[in-house]
């Protein structure tokens, strides 16, 4: 049971956050590279996902898995894109992210007229927030190492 | 409880079997006045609803048809640009059915090329050591199973989001491709799928797999 780490992706693509607490592999690029390729996936991803459904989509795409983690996704209408990884424990992601977005996001970044969140988030307030909600979480319990 | 379909794709990211089990229709047919009152666009050479959703008309719907004749493209059955001939008034009232246009063969080895690389990069980006790629991908309307032979080979199944069993039917496609593809004599490695005892005794496993897997109230 443990969170890996968070990505939150603005409308253009453009990350705005990441922070990771139990990462055993990096993924040999730089962080830069590694955002661009996580959202190359993430859009890919929705658009195979539009294509590929043999019925009308809602919500569109949830989450996947592989042998190792599962990735949560959440996407607003307004296009901000929030990414968590999980071990496979955690099935689904989906409150706490809405719960990230509504509580956290909307409440310390869209309503500080003093931060804003391009290029990316420097809210010192945000960011300890997050992290003590993460720390919180029912599934957050890091192996000891 | 249903399963969509079965994709087959080589170590290439080339998909070399590909089978409809149940296409859904959601077609809606509908008679309209000039002037017309949902938004149509060009998209990948179909004519789709870009803005209006109402009836039953959703986003992303083709038009299939124009009283009653299906078009070709984004052409009328006689050669006319669909939006041309839906800007002249004279046209009308004019009856069209709107639907999820249907993949077309190209279409389903451009997306079976494109799941090749999600399934790399899925495991590229891994937390933890020794990811493998993409096993299963969920929506809210259906779910993606995939699993990947020792030699390179993907076996992708779509199907309902509560449809059971699934890992079992992956693994005895596997079966029936080692048998009845592999062990024909006419198969070349790598190259499309068409043996008949193949495709006979796949659409039986997906019969089991949807009797076994049933949980639920049935759709």
């Amino acid at each position: 049971m443990t969170v890996h780490n968070i990505y939150i992706f603005d409308r253009n693509g453009s990350c705005l956050y990441y922070n990771e607490w139990n990462r055993k592999k990096q993924a040999g690029i730089s962080k830069e590279e590694e955002f661009k390729l996580m959202y190359g996936m993430l859009f890919s991803i929705r658009s195979f996902v539009s294509k590929m459904s043999p019925l009308d989509m809602k919500d569109g795409f949830l989450s996947f898995q592989t042998s190792k983690y599962r990735l949560h996704y959440l996407e607003t209408p307004s296009g901000l894109k929030l990414v968590l990884n999980t071990d496979l424990s955690v099935n689904s992601a989906r409150e706490t992210l809405q719960h990230i977005y509504s509580n956290l996001y909307v409440e310390l970044v869209v309503k500080n007229p003093a931060c804003s969140p391009a290029p990316s988030l420097d809210s010192e307030l945000f960011c300890s927030r997050l992290d003590a909600f993460v720390r919180s979480l029912p599934f957050f319990s890091p192996r000891a190492a | 409880m249903v399963i969509f379909s079965v994709y087959v794709v080589n170590k290439a990211g080339g998909l070399i079997y590909q089978y409809d089990n149940y296409v859904p229709r959601s077609e809606v047919e509908k008679t309209f006045s000039y002037p017309l009152d949902v938004v149509l666009k060009h998209h990948d050479e179909k004519v789709i609803v870009s803005f209006g959703q109402r009836d039953g008309i959703k986003v992303g719907h083709a038009i299939l048809s124009i009283n009653g004749v299906d078009v070709m493209g984004k052409n009328t059955a006689d050669g006319k640009d669909i939006l041309e001939y839906l800007k002249d008034s004279a046209n009308y009232p004019v009856s069209i059915r709107f639907g999820r246009a249907r993949l077309s063969s190209n279409e389903k080895l451009m997306l079976a090329s494109m799941f090749h690389s999600l399934f790399a990069i899925g495991s590229q980006l891994s937390p933890e050591v020794g990811s493998s790629g993409i096993e299963m991908l969920e929506t809210d309307v259906f779910k993606l199973h995939c699993f990947q032979t020792l030699t390179g080979i993907k076996f992708i199944v779509l199907a309902d989001p509560r449809q059971s069993g699934i890992d079992a039917l992956l693994r005895k496609i596997y079966e029936l491709y080692s048998d009845f593809a592999l062990k024909n004599p006419f198969y070349s490695l790598e190259m499309p799928i068409r043996c008949e005892l193949f495709d006979q005794n796949l659409k039986s496993a997906l019969e089991v797999a949807e009797k076994a897997g049933n949980f639920g109230a049935g759709s």
